[in-house]
């Protein structure tokens, strides 16, 4: 147990990477997820089935892999990435293939009248998407979109199999030098749950909230 | 300079390697879910059962699975399990915590299945004398994975995918599979890209397996 006391400064530390980790690869995700999900529902076909092709690929294809071909497969082809960035990287295009495909699924279900409505008052389409679409689809999104952040959060995880010192790795490393495998992990586990909980939470109350309101 | 020229040529005398790692990659999510769906019908019992220590106990292994990394979870059980004298190979940790994971998940979902069951069909099952068992086996579990099934499904899929991370314990599935073949050739971009396509595959195939059976099963009950 005094082994873990020792080690609590540095899994403190660790646990803000961790979080850094997760508000970079969610920020960048949701930009890159807004960009997605807009072609998604764009007008040119060609756009639509780019979109589609990247949110397959993404939601086919394992976190892990990602992590690995843009860390060790981009390294192989000349160009050497810190491992903190690799995983901002690849995480973020995770995120976005998620979160895109989440708010495709929000724009499209606002009914289709409101489109009509606005267009019939003049509105142009992006101003149409903006000003009535744009609010009622993040809405409708709310719930969904928390939840895959607590998914987002538990991926950030892995980002300790290419190097980067967050909790999971400082982990392995402290599970190491103590030979306490089950407490420290337990302790990596109680630090994650706490941080992905209150957001599991939200989620379930937002969807409860919708379904009262209809 | 990078050397920006992709030689996929290196990856392909090492394909047998990759298929094996496959295997074991469907093999263990196979496994897993088959054994996770029991359980994760037995834990929606539970849930409903009006049991109440028992039920809390349920719902709060659904919050911590749901609520912790696969990564983290597979190395707790990995190295906490020697720590208390149990001796597991890194396969056997792979599929445990599968196993643990997934019924998460399920168990949830399940609940919503067998909740959905009609109380009427609980009654007719007993008056034509079922016993408990028999009612669970045949009128319960059909129709709770029937009315879940899609979203049994997609859990599938997710464990599939999520299974990649037991390379990480050194269990001998397809990733771990591609890190070996890189290590060989050192054409670690080539290799993972078809390994990524091979996951591309496997989850069409699942998807296309999984119509099927709904087509040959579930599909005639309507």
């Amino acid at each position: 147990m005094d082994v873990i006391i020792t080690y609590l400064p540095s899994l403190a530390v660790s646990a803000a990477n961790t979080l850094l980790l997760f508000l970079a690869c969610a920020g960048v995700g949701a930009v890159l997820g807004l960009v997605v999900a807009i072609m998604r529902t764009a007008r040119l076909t060609i756009l639509r089935e780019i979109s589609r092709l990247f949110i397959f690929v993404i939601q086919g294809t394992p976190a892990l892999l990602l992590l690995f071909i843009v860390h060790y497969g981009i390294a192989t082809l000349g160009i050497r990435l810190p491992p903190a960035l690799s995983a901002t990287v690849a995480l973020s295009l995770y995120a976005a293939g998620f979160l895109g495909e989440i708010w495709r699924g929000a724009i499209e279900a606002v009914p289709r009248t409101q489109w009509e409505a606005a267009r019939s008052l003049g509105f142009a389409r992006t101003q149409a998407l903006l000003l009535l679409i744009a609010p009622q689809a993040i809405w409708i999104a709310l719930p969904a979109t928390v939840g895959f952040l607590v998914s987002l959060m538990k991926v950030t995880s892995l980002a300790a199999i290419i190097g980067v010192v967050e909790l999971t790795k400082s982990g392995m490393v402290i599970a190491n030098l103590s030979f306490e495998p089950m407490i420290v992990y337990g302790l990596i586990a109680a630090t994650y749950f706490a941080m992905c909980w209150p957001m599991s939470v939200l989620s379930r109350h937002l969807e409860k909230g919708q379904h009262a309101t209809r | 300079m990078p050397n920006l020229s992709l030689q996929f040529w290196h990856v392909w005398p090492h394909l047998d390697t990759l298929f094996q790692g496959a295997l074991l990659t469907i093999a263990l999510t196979v496994e897993a879910s088959a054994v996770g769906l029991v359980a994760s019908l037995l834990g929606a019992y539970v849930l409903l059962s009006g049991f109440k220590p028992a039920a809390a106990l349920v719902r709060g292994y659904v919050e911590v699975i749901r609520n912790t990394p696969f990564l983290v979870q597979l190395l707790f059980i990995y190295f906490s399990l020697p720590s208390i004298g149990i001796q597991v190979s890194a396969n056997q940790a792979a599929l445990m915590t599968m196993v643990m994971n997934f019924t998460g998940y399920t168990i949830e979902i399940l609940r919503g299945g067998v909740q959905s069951i009609p109380k009427a069909q609980l009654d007719s099952a007993k008056s034509i004398g079922f016993s408990k068992l028999q009612t669970f086996s045949f009128v319960v579990a059909p129709q709770a994975i029937r009315n879940t099934y899609p979203s049994l499904t997609s859990q599938f899929s997710l464990l599939l995918l999520g299974s990649s991370v037991v390379s990480a314990i050194s269990a001998e599935d397809l990733t771990a599979a591609a890190n070996y073949v890189q290590s060989l050739n050192f054409r670690s971009f080539e290799v993972y890209i078809v390994a990524a396509g091979f996951y591309l595959a496997l989850s069409a195939l699942c998807r296309i397996t999984f119509a099927a059976i709904w087509r040959l099963t579930f599909r005639r009950w309507e």
